[in-house]
């Protein structure tokens, strides 16, 4: 469960369990060595991952010397220890035994009805060590039942052993201490303070962490039993973070998702959106091929469906290629070939969000190709951390998670931005005021005592926001060479890193090969078994190709995955899509896109395909296709299709590309460094905002219990604006389009901007104000 | 006297039975006059409680139990406007697919609140699979007198325990809840 550096010589104890000598590295507990070696020690409130507290006792075990039995958990080896445990030690048995007993007088037993039957570790623990019957003829205690903790997670009271790994977890892990053990003796029970539900973006793991059946989801509740799902590994397609999850199913719907482990990664843990955010997998699918005909969308066949897309594209003047952000590795890198060989574009980008030439630059010089240069473990051991652009709780709650971890190592935490937030707060991180927009000059104003700690050890996170403040990833990228610092990119996608590696983006060919280069279009021209002059030259990214797709100069579009709301100008966007020549659309819903397309095919979800998501560290996640019976295609499958009717071969198979792909190794040639951007931070107020990781976005959609956890939208606005408003109630914010009015917030902001959600119930940026992060909005108190 | 060839004599005990007692049952003709025994294994029945909440809570332990795999259960939870069961959890989707079940009773003796029992009905023959899955409501204790088609609440101030303490005798008028739905089919008994 954590990671041991086997390099390193360590100090070693040897120790003797049931007559089992062993050597083992000094400070182990008596439970983890007695695992090494297949002695199983009952155990409730010990995690690996947790700080022992010895609270349930069920460990007891006999220690030569040592009169009373004593808890494996907490018992640290020392040498020469002699440790008897159930196995051996009559004391010991008998310890368990009664622990067991008293554990079980106030347990309802009420199995039957309970979520974690037949996969309970008191229903096991008490079945191997506990007594055959109960010798307790009193009335139980009861509680009314269930409660909830919060709008996920249901407590039943009576089922708890006390073991406080849920409230241990809310506070060294997630860092939100508001679960705690309330009361004494039989009435000791979990609980928040006055009954606030317990806010916390990571509550799931309560649920598979708790050893019997009182914290239970809303979600899963008595939807099966263990015994009639099958679970397969999968990696979580919500975010960049990349965690290891488990995906359940019954009869061909998925029931529950948990946490895999994963040491280099998530470690045993998951944000709640990984875990409940699954409906959208079922619900609402596109199911055959549409094709638009007199204006109308129909369903076709597939051949009928390729066919008329085929001769489309054919037919249309010049062309581009949108990805969005969700593609897996293989499915991003065909339609990077895809537009090169079939279409011959190289007009082409998977940011469906605020993106810029800077970013783009940036992205080629410090990220693409450069696998595992910074990665989740570095984080534990750097000197400093600088979080520029980026909100790790709310964009990578896995890396803020192990940022904490860090934290509590002395890692210190500086984070770059308008708001200090509550998740700054958890990081106990120092705050370097900037107001949206202007990140850039709070850069190169850094204090010099930060600058000049930042060494080699340190690293510098940049989120996606950056791209929004003009200059600041210049300035990262500068001060990243002038210090030495390791810069890591994370963006909030899951299949962003993937696509940049996959040469999703115009300019750069797979493995972060700029295309003006001789030598790199060889090496691809190569792998594509094509001729290097036929690869067609820089194209358009971003805002230039929405622009461009606009005017008409690009006319025909293949899109998937993008959702026109997630960009700043998303009505040029539909606007260019409605009088474009033609447009294929691929998705598994309906959107805005679908509507206006001139032929739709349907492609799978991660369930029903395999592939691979790189995560921020440009780690390969594989997974494979939890329903193998599934018929749908995958992206990779219908370009295939796409491009054999217009007469080029592409391969379509998931294994092939991934092994094509990895056969083009990273480019080791030169790489052109970031421009000096221009820095114009408007005058006035700007906008602060970003996406919670919990909103309204697609693919959360069909799980009201998680979207009733989201953080509630509001405007956050300094104390001394909120003076200056007249410390209104509710404050309202204009942009060029129009104006949300929220309820305030006062926190700690920068006095030149306000903050609101990005894309919350009631606050939709680009739909709502018509502006962007770091962009000029008007702030007056009361409603409009 | 030498022995009569075997083959003969073998014929002498067919002779013989010609004068016995007849002990061939005449089937279907007769069926009345020799029903099942009493603990015959037939086909299961879902029951219900005296005011007619459903006794199964949907914990799918006969399911579990069952070794042929013939059983499907999945729960869902009771709510104050929507209650087929006492407590928290009522079975809301229950098959037993008969071209599976061996009618070895293991589920009956897993089911925690007596709610699958067994009937001596046999005659489950059908002419296709589809039809031999019973669905919850072919399983379903008939509404006898006195009971009242879920969904309604329970008997008021009493709790689920009263239910398994066996405390309620029949329904009271305050239960039938605006909610209330057409009967649901009772089984054959
Ligand atoms: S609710 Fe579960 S995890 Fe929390 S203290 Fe009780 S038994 Fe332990
Ligand atoms: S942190 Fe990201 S990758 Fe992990 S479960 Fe949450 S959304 Fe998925
Ligand atoms: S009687 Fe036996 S085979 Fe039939 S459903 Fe019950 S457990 Fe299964
Ligand atoms: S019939 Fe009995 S064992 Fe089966 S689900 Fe219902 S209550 Fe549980
Ligand atoms: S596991 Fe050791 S005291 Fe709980």
């Amino acid at each position: 469960m954590t990671i041991v550096n086997h390099n390193e010589k360590i100090d070693t104890v040897n120790v003797v369990i049931d007559g089992i000598e062993m050597e083992v590295p000094k400070g182990t507990l008596v439970i983890r060595a007695a695992e090494q070696i297949g002695i199983e020690i009952p155990r409730f409130c010990d995690h690996p991952l947790l700080t022992p507290v010895a609270a349930c006792r069920a460990c007891l075990i006999e220690i030569d010397g040592v009169p009373k039995p004593q808890p494996a958990c907490a018992q640290v080896l020392s040498e020469g220890m002699n440790v008897r445990t159930q196995r051996s030690s009559e004391m010991a048995r008998i310890a368990q035994e009664g622990v067991m007993e008293f554990l079980l007088v106030n347990h309802p037993l009420d199995c039957p009805v309970c979520d974690k039957g037949g996969e309970c570790p008191l229903q096991n623990q008490a079945m191997t060590v506990g007594r055959p019957d109960s010798r307790f003829e009193g009335e139980k205690r009861t509680f009314p039942k269930p409660i909830n903790v919060n709008a996920e997670i249901l407590l039943d009271r009576e089922r708890c052993v006390s073991c406080a790994r849920c409230t241990r977890f809310a506070e060294e892990i997630a860092g939100d201490a508001s679960l705690e053990l309330l009361e004494r003796g039989a009435q000791q029970q979990v609980g928040t303070a006055n009954d606030e539900p317990f806010d916390s973006y990571f509550s799931g793991n309560v649920v598979q962490i708790c050893p019997v059946g009182a914290l239970t989801s809303a979600s899963y509740r008595f939807r099966s039993r263990p015994f009639d799902l099958v679970s397969v590994p999968t990696t979580c397609e919500h975010c960049a973070s990349g965690c290891s999850l488990r995906t359940d199913y019954r009869r061909g719907t998925v029931t529950r998702r948990l946490a895999w482990d994963d040491p280099e990664v998530n470690e045993d843990w998951s944000c709640d959106k990984g875990r409940f955010a699954f409906a959208y997998l079922a619900n609402g699918r596109i199911e055959s091929p549409l094709i638009r005909e007199n204006g109308e969308l129909r369903s076709a066949s597939w051949p009928e469906a390729m066919h008329f897309a085929a001769a489309g594209l054919a037919a249309a003047g010049t062309s581009a290629v949108l990805v969005g952000g969700r593609a897996t590795v293989e499915d991003a890198y065909a339609y990077s070939k895809f537009a090169r060989i079939v279409l011959g574009t190289d007009n082409l980008d998977f940011r469906a969000r605020a993106s810029s030439t800077e970013e783009a630059e940036f992205l080629a010089a410090h990220v693409a190709g450069r696998k595992l240069d910074v990665t989740y473990t570095d984080i534990e051991t750097a000197s400093q951390v600088l979080l520029i652009g980026f909100e790790p709780e709310d964009e990578s709650p896995i890396l803020f998670l192990r940022l904490r971890k860090g934290v509590k190592r002395g890692v210190s935490v500086h984070t770059v931005g308008p708001l200090y937030s509550l998740g700054s707060e958890k990081l106990s991180a120092h705050w370097v005021k900037a107001k949206a927009g202007s990140e850039a000059h709070a850069i190169s104003g850094l204090d010099s005592e930060i600058v000049g700690a930042l060494d080699s050890n340190s690293i510098i996170f940049v989120g996606e926001r950056a791209a929004a403040s003009p200059g600041a990833l210049s300035a990262v990228s500068r001060l990243g060479s002038q210090t030495g610092a390791r810069i890591a990119w994370v963006p909030r996608r899951a299949g962003e890193r993937g696509a940049l590696d996959a040469g999703a983006i115009a300019g750069l060919l797979p493995g972060g090969r700029p295309i003006s280069d001789p030598t790199a279009r060889s090496e691809v021209a190569q792998a594509w078994n094509i001729d290097a002059d036929s690869l067609p030259n820089v194209g358009l990214t971003g805002t230039e190709l929405v622009t461009a797709i606009k005017q008409g100069s690009t006319s025909a579009l293949v899109i998937a995955g993008v959702d026109p709301s997630d960009l700043p100008n998303g009505d040029e966007l539909i606007a260019g899509i409605e009088n474009a020549d033609f447009v294929v659309a691929l998705e598994n819903h309906h959107s805005e896109i679908t509507q206006r397309a001139s032929v739709v095919f349907p492609v799978a979800v991660v369930t029903e395909k395999s592939g691979s998501f790189m995560n921020w560290e440009g780690r390969s996640k594989p997974f494979s296709a939890a329903f193998r019976e599934a018929l749908t295609l995958t992206d990779a499958g219908v370009l295939s299709m796409l491009a054999s009717a217009m007469n080029v071969q592409l391969n379509g198979d998931t294994r092939a590309l991934r092994k094509e792909l990895n056969s083009l190794v990273p480019w080791s040639g030169p790489r052109t460094d970031v421009n000096n951007h221009e820095v114009h931070a408007p005058a006035g107020t700007t906008l602060a905002t970003w996406r919670l990781l919990i909103d309204s976005g697609v693919m959360q959609e069909g799980e009201p219990h998680l979207a009733a956890t989201a953080r509630p939208s509001v405007v956050a606005v300094s104390a001394a604006m909120f003076e200056q408003l007249g410390k209104p109630e509710v404050i309202t914010v204009t942009g060029p389009k129009g104006s949300i009015t929220l309820p305030t917030q006062v926190a700690e902001v920068s006095n030149e901007s306000v903050w609101l959600p990005m894309n919350s119930p009631e606050s939709h940026i680009y739909a709502q104000l018509g502006c962007g992060y770091g962009q000029a909005v008007t702030v007056k108190g009361g409603a409009a | 006297m030498p022995e009569l060839p075997a083959a003969v004599r073998g014929f002498g005990v067919t002779f013989g039975t010609i004068f016995k007692k007849v002990v061939t049952e005449q089937y279907p003709e007769d069926s009345s006059k020799y029903p099942p025994k009493p603990r015959f294994h037939g086909r299961h029945q879902l029951n219900r409680w005296a005011d007619g909440l459903e006794k199964c809570i949907g914990c799918e332990l006969c399911a579990w139990a069952c070794p042929a795999d013939a059983i499907f259960v999945q729960g869902a939870d009771n709510s104050d406007e929507e209650r087929y069961s006492p407590g928290e959890r009522y079975g809301r989707v229950y098959q037993i697919n008969y071209t599976r079940c061996i009618f070895c009773g293991l589920c009956i003796e897993a089911c925690p609140t007596r709610a699958l029992t067994m009937t001596n009905e046999f005659e489950l023959a059908d002419n296709n699979r589809a039809d031999l899955i019973y669905e919850k409501q072919d399983l379903l204790g008939p509404m006898l007198p006195g009971m009242l088609a879920p969904p309604h609440d329970m008997v008021p101030g009493t709790t689920d325990s009263d239910y398994y303490a066996n405390k309620i005798t029949g329904s009271v008028p305050q239960q039938s809840t605006p909610q209330q739905s057409t009967p649901q089919q009772g089984g054959v008994a």
